[in-house]
């Protein structure tokens, strides 16, 4: 149905609309409709006639949700489109990549080759002997491992550290954004000014105190701490986000209606209003996960985050960095590939955010 | 559940406050009635003179701060509702009293699928299993005449009209058999040939599950139809209570005569439609005699200095008038009613 009424609307739009006459002469009575075009008049007509006629034969209506509006509304948008592509693929070459260079050139990412002739870097698709070899395409590092391998691998950490991280911030933003949202007053107060000194603490000050102040034994460990950390310094704004969501919808008639049933207190909260919060918390959802990714990369530049043999974007870029003028190709794939990666999170953030919320959509 | 025949619910003396910066707003201001069980009991006043707060106060919704119930007793089948703790009138809330709001356009979850708003109120009270609890969904949505309920119950409100809607919210307030159910002018947001029959579907509903209802509206012709007994609300007073054809036939307030007045005649074409001048008072701003004094055609000095008192008329018709009786005793002649009394069936 949804198909049919886009065909329309972009069929009709221009004869439509009456053409404006210059210099006040009266405007001519539209062109006669050509034979079929009789019957639809406008799009906004052929929709609500649809509409009655499925009511009286006493079949439901498929309404076009929420979501296939904004779903649709999402696939218009160009870049947004390009940018959900580019972060599938990268999700998935992370995700099986790893696997199939193992099983191509035996090499994964940890892997420093036996022989000493191998250990070091050779540029992008070079092979031992100097000549073109598919073996490399990223070329390798310092040590002779394999820079795509890396990369991959770094990606699944990466992206691994800016999921978790974001759930753990949603989980903390959304509880505490809603419960302070609902039960208003002192308790409401009290909350929030909690929130405003944790802003105007430097956040990346609080996840370095976090780090060291709990040392981990293990760099799985290190890995969770990461999320954690993360995770405790990111969810301020989303509390702020669904508080104020919150305190917009707990003044409706729903909220009473649920009251005046007996619903107890913590089911208002998150049966009838997080689940009201879900387009503003998806939006920023999208544009936390790739603020989390840069903040990995940061720490881990600065050696607090991913430890080795572990690798992440933001560690290759720290090893790279290091060899910049001799050996370019260790930072710029790594780079090229975050910063990738973080654009097309953001265009489809954005995308997410005109497709969710129409009125703040510029035209 | 003792006392099978009689009174259900008794409000006595009940203030509810909210405290603003202009000063103490009472919006109810000491106010008694009394509800049969079975009745139904008609709450009408213009807006703003605290017949929704009457009707959240018993059910303990009042938001507070800045609301308040200052003081009172509302009895329900003896339990003092007022006295209950928080976990104990949740118990009471849609299980013994449940509520019926204005606008059903915005009463209802629009993220939620009408039969899990339905399925929360009996797994809640009646302790249902999700499959129990669905098929009650589905018997309910039958029962509010929802055809094809089996296959509207997973659509979520937006997908349904404004009528079909109050019918869920309808559904959902005798899930559990209530006692009492409120109506907050139910019919209001709905238009006209849609009200009639969700009056209807009440009336019906009412004497199916012989609950008790209050119906709170400003719409004189709705309680004409549908109410046992009327209470008038003035600027959180009663400025009137009676049986509801003797309150039409005989009105023993001048502002209850000024509310009949202003209903259309539909057989008088050409008359200018009466209108009772002026606005309700501040209700942080009280005057010091009759709250309708200003407005009243009636009002003489004493109105402006003495707060009137609440003569008795009739048996179980009284009147907050310092000229009641008299009001009370010219009615007869004068007014006629155009709203004929409803022929209690």
């Amino acid at each position: 149905m949804n198909d049919k009424i886009s065909k329309t609307e972009g069929h009709h739009n221009e004869p439509t609309k009456p053409a404006l006459t210059p210099l006040g002469t009266p405007p001519e009575a539209p062109a006669l409709p050509r034979g079929d075009e009789v019957i639809h008049t406008g799009p906004e007509f052929a929709v609500g006639e649809g509409d009655v006629h499925s009511a009286e034969a006493g079949e439901i209506v498929a309404g076009s949700s929420l979501w296939k509006d904004a779903w649709r509304r999402l696939l218009k948008n160009k870049l947004a489109v390009f940018g959900m592509i580019v972060v599938i693929l990268l999700v998935v070459a992370s995700l099986i990549g790893p696997a199939i260079i193992k099983r191509a050139t035996g090499y994964s990412y940890d892997l420093i080759p036996r022989e000493n002739a191998l250990n070091k870097s050779f540029p992008p698709f070079r092979g031992a002997d100097g000549s073109f070899s598919w073996i490399h395409p990223m070329g390798t590092d310092n040590a002779g491992r394999d820079i795509l391998a890396r990369v991959l691998s770094g990606g699944q950490i990466s992206l691994m550290v800016a999921l978790i991280s974001t759930f753990v911030s949603l989980l903390i933003g959304i509880s505490y954004g809603a419960t302070a949202g609902y039960l208003g007053g002192r308790i409401d107060d009290l909350m929030m000014r909690v929130v405003d000194v944790l802003y105007s603490l430097p956040y990346i000050i609080i996840v370095i105190v976090l780090l060291a102040m709990l040392p981990a034994k293990t760099p799985t460990g290190q890995l969770a701490e990461l999320f954690i950390a993360l995770g405790a310094v990111s969810w301020l704004t989303m509390a702020r986000i669904v508080r104020g969501q919150v305190l917009s919808l707990k003044n409706q008639e729903f909220v009473l209606a649920a009251r005046a049933t007996g619903v107890t207190t913590p089911k208002i909260i998150f049966r009838h209003l997080v689940p009201n919060t879900l387009g503003p918390v998806i939006v920023y959802t999208t544009l936390t996960v790739p603020t989390v990714m840069l903040s990995e990369a940061f720490l881990s530049f600065l050696g607090l985050g991913v430890r080795p043999p572990r690798v992440s974007w933001g560690s290759l870029a720290a090893e790279g960095a290091q060899n910049l003028a001799i050996y370019p190709w260790q930072l710029i794939f790594p780079g090229v590939t975050m910063a990738l990666m973080l654009f097309c999170l953001n265009f489809l953030g954005d995308g997410l955010r005109d497709a969710l919320d129409p009125q703040m959509r510029r035209e | 559940m003792s006392s099978s025949n009689g009174e259900l619910l008794s409000v006595k003396n009940l203030r509810t406050y909210f405290e603003t910066e202009d000063g103490v707003l009472k919006a109810v201001d000491g106010i008694d009635f009394e509800l049969s069980r079975g009745q139904t009991l008609g709450i009408v006043g213009e807006s703003g003179s605290g017949k929704s707060v009457a009707s959240l106060s018993i059910m303990r919704l009042i938001p507070n701060p800045p609301g308040k119930i200052v003081s009172g007793e509302v009895k329900l089948d003896g339990d003092d509702l007022l006295k209950l703790s928080t976990a104990e009138i949740r118990k009471v809330r849609g299980k013994r009293v449940a509520m019926i709001f204005q606008d059903p356009m915005t009463s209802l979850n629009p993220f939620m699928r009408i039969s899990k708003q339905l399925m929360e109120v009996t797994q809640l009270h009646l302790a249902y299993s999700s499959a129990q609890a669905y098929e009650h969904a589905l018997e309910m949505l039958e029962q509010v005449g929802i055809a094809d309920a089996r296959a509207r119950a997973d659509s979520y409100p937006h997908e349904l009209s404004g009528g079909m809607r109050q019918r869920v919210m309808i559904a959902m307030a005798l899930s559990c058999r209530p006692e009492l159910l409120i109506a907050d002018e139910p019919t209001t947001a709905l238009d006209v040939t849609i009200q009639a029959q969700i009056l209807e579907l009440i009336k019906n509903l009412k004497s199916e599950t012989r609950a008790s209802v209050i119906l709170i509206t400003h719409d004189l012709g709705v309680v004409a139809g549908m109410t046992d007994h009327i209470v008038v609300m003035y600027a959180g007073k009663i400025f009137e209570c009676a049986p509801t054809p003797e309150l039409f036939a005989r009105p023993g307030n001048p502002y209850t005569r000024g509310l009949l007045r202003s209903v259309p005649d539909p057989t008088a074409r050409e008359q200018k439609l009466y209108q009772i001048p002026g606005l309700p008072p501040d209700l942080a701003r009280m005057p010091a005699g009759c709250p309708f004094a200003p407005r009243c055609e009636r009002a003489e000095e004493i109105c402006h200095r003495e707060f009137p008192p609440f003569v008795q008329l009739a048996h179980a018709h009284f009147s907050l008038c310092h000229f009641a009786n008299e009001v009370y005793a010219s009615a007869e002649s004068q007014t006629g009613s155009r709203i004929s009394p409803p022929d209690q069936a």
